[in-house]
């Protein structure tokens, strides 16, 4: 199976999760994620991969049980989008509260209402204060290879958190592209068995999930702040190994031609790659522009986005997902938050554009890096603006 | 008031707010919790059913090698929950000198 | 970039006829992006399948807009969907029917490269079944050489097996009896 290859993104991805050797797999299918856990059920079932594959009645079970599963001390993953993921939400805080690793694919798609089965960022978004550490795929090489980082950076026991790794619904999860896998002794060698810390173990009880009362809470989520907020150093250990071994680098933010750029697009995901094209175009005519993708979104790497934006005089935030009646959208807010303390900060547009699976085209972009110099000149105050609404 | 030792510096606190030390509920003396008011078992009446040990919330009560129960002051809040529950009306709740 | 729509009807295969022309052109070392127009479907509704092939990295994930060949499987979508919207001044269209390019130059008006070949009838005589999908594939190629016929080997028989032949069979009929016309 190693080696570059043409296959369905999915696949891929449930490839990285075998190559993992995961102990647990906890599944209930939703689209767009079904190709994965169909996958993966087919390689516990064909012996190709020894994992306790449970099909369970609800994704808030998934997750129980992938919870359970960690609790234990297996290796456990899960996947889901949309409105699996909203059902697992109350699981979420104490997936990251028990201090607990695992890793869950997230496969982008928007939250009802109306039903909506194509891509937008709406699911992940309102899972982002859980605790959990939340990446960003942009293509299948990257579902992959971060699939793989995940375990690595959830089981770390300066870490013990569990990580969402996400990939664009159908835009990338069923797309047929080159993807390298690589071999399991490679993977072996970046990714060795889990050592779980404390565990439920008949020989030596514990108890998880107790009770806290006022006097103890606050601990504890300082302890998960600080666990979140340290796992970036922890990812960027991950990162140096994975890369000295497969060769493919990672940083918590990416710049693409921010060198000399004015302007500056705010992307996560595929769309990013959509707008690498249009920054290619509109370099080619001689505009000052770049882009910046944030692949590590939770815990938010203020330091590298500084560094990444330095010399940018506006930045073009894509939102995929609305805060409503809020300040236009989730990254959008990150943004300025981050940035209201400085005191030489450049415009910031705020785009909120995709929802619900429409389109991006490179044209797209190139009106978004349009306006948003236009209202730079006039310092607009702009909280935001929704792309590309049909007025008439 | 039954000793709370749970609060860690943030640092200290353990991981997950595991609690580590297994059975240490029973550190947590809730026979404080009673107000003059116990249970009491007639051995006589007593046919060594266990309802009483099934039904406390506390497990005030621990099985003898002679089959009867023995009482616990240091953990029966005196719901009387035993008494309601014990078949041959065995139990009664009467009142406890301070 | 080749950019390439492939018109035909849900069950007749358009989605797995973008897939197999990538992985073909993937083995080749080329980059290649294969996806359907995403959503709910269901047999016999008009579908939608596009395809990028490059020398180079592809970072483009919107749909395909401007089509540098149209593919149509099915000769009755002719009459209802505008299959050549879209397409580029000199696109090329490569079309599954029965008539010829003279024919479906005078109805359709389509004044482009035009590739035709009788697809149906090939498909039924060499698999016994109506299903044009990787017939059509030998007429692409030979028209639009987005990859080599040879490159389709591997992927007809990781998909097909046992019927991988037949499928081989139709396809390089198609590849040897397209009519073309810039």
């Amino acid at each position: 199976m190693a080696g570059r290859k043409g296959m369905e993104v999915s696949i891929a991805v449930s490839e990285a999760v075998k190559l993992a050797n995961v102990d647990v797999i906890s599944a209930y299918p939703i689209t767009p994620q079904t190709h994965i856990v169909e996958h993966l059920s087919e390689l516990v079932a064909d012996g190709e991969l020894t994992a306790a594959f449970i099909p369970v009645e609800s994704e808030h079970s998934a997750l129980s049980a992938a919870v359970g599963a960690a609790a234990v001390g297996a290796r456990a993953y899960t996947a889901t989008a949309s409105q699996g993921l909203a059902l697992m939400h109350e699981i979420m805080f104490i997936a990251s509260g028990l201090r607990l690793p695992m890793v869950m694919t997230v496969v982008n798609r928007a939250l009802s209402t109306p039903i909506n089965i194509w891509n937008d960022l709406s699911d992940i978004m309102a899972e982002r204060d859980t605790g959990w550490i939340q990446l960003f795929a942009i293509n299948g090489q990257e579902a992959v290879d971060l699939t793989l980082q995940a375990f690595k950076l959830a089981e770390d026991p300066r870490v013990l958190l569990p990580v969402a790794v996400n990939l664009d619904g159908f835009v990338l999860s069923h797309v047929i592209e080159p993807v390298e896998i690589p071999d399991q002794e490679t993977v072996d060698r970046f990714l060795p068995p889990y050592k779980p810390g404390i565990r439920l173990d008949p020989e030596n009880p514990v108890s998880m999930g107790a009770f806290g009362s006022p006097d103890v809470f606050t601990e504890i989520k300082k302890q998960i702040d600080e666990a979140l907020i340290g796992s970036q150093k922890v990812a960027s250990e991950v990162w140096k190994d994975f890369g000295t071994i497969f060769g493919r680098t990672y940083k918590p933010i990416e710049s693409y031609k921010t060198k000399g750029a004015e302007t500056l697009l705010v992307t996560m995901g595929s769309i990013s790659e959509t707008a690498m094209s249009a920054v290619d175009l509109m370099r080619e005519k001689g505009q000052r522009v770049g882009l910046i993708h944030i692949r590590l979104w939770r815990p938010f790497p203020f330091k590298e986005f500084f560094q990444a934006i330095r010399e940018a005089k506006v930045l073009a935030v894509v939102d995929r997902a609305l805060v409503p009646g809020g300040a236009g959208g989730p990254v959008g807010l990150e943004v300025k938050a981050a940035l209201f303390d400085k005191q030489d900060r450049p415009y910031v547009a705020e785009f909120i554009a995709g929802l619900g699976g429409r389109d991006l085209t490179v044209e797209i972009f190139s009106e978004m890096v349009a306006k948003a110099s236009r209202y730079a000149k006039t310092q607009k105050e702009l909280r935001y603006e929704m792309i590309g609404v049909r007025e008439k | 008031m039954a000793k709370v030792d749970a609060l860690h510096p943030w640092k200290e606190a353990p991981l997950g707010c595991v609690i580590s030390e297994a059975g240490n509920a029973r550190k947590f003396k809730t026979g404080d919790w009673r107000s003059k008011i116990r249970p009491l078992t007639d051995q006589e009446k007593c046919i060594k059913c266990g309802m009483c040990w099934i039904f406390c919330p506390e497990m005030a009560y621990t099985l003898r090698t002679d089959g009867f129960y023995d009482w616990s002051s240091e953990y029966c809040k005196g719901c009387g929950i035993c008494a309601r529950e014990c078949p041959k009306e065995a139990i009664q709740m009467i009142a406890e000198e301070e | 970039m080749i950019e390439v729509r492939f018109h035909g009807r849900g069950g007749q295969g358009a989605v797995t006829s973008a897939e197999l022309i990538a992985l073909a052109a993937i083995d080749e070392g080329q980059y290649a992006q294969a996806f359907p127009s995403f959503g709910p479907e269901r047999r016999g509704a008009p579908v939608v399948a596009f395809l990028r092939v490059s020398s180079s990295q592809i970072r483009i994930r919107s749909k395909v807009y401007h089509p540098d060949i149209v593919v149509v499987l099915d000769p009755t979508l002719l009459d209802i969907v505008d299959v050549s919207a879209g397409l580029k001044p000199k696109g090329l269209l490569v079309i599954n029917t029965a008539k010829s390019l003279e024919q479906i130059r005078k109805e359709y008006g389509f004044k482009g490269p035009l590739a035709v070949v009788d697809a149906s009838k090939i498909a039924m005589e060499e698999m016994k079944v109506p299903i044009t999908n990787t017939t059509m594939l030998g007429s692409l190629i030979r028209a639009g050489k987005v990859a080599k016929l040879e490159s389709m080997d591997n992927p007809l028989a990781h998909r097909f097996g046992k019927i991988a032949e037949r499928n081989k069979k139709a396809m390089q009929r198609a590849f040897d009896e397209t009519q073309i016309k810039e």
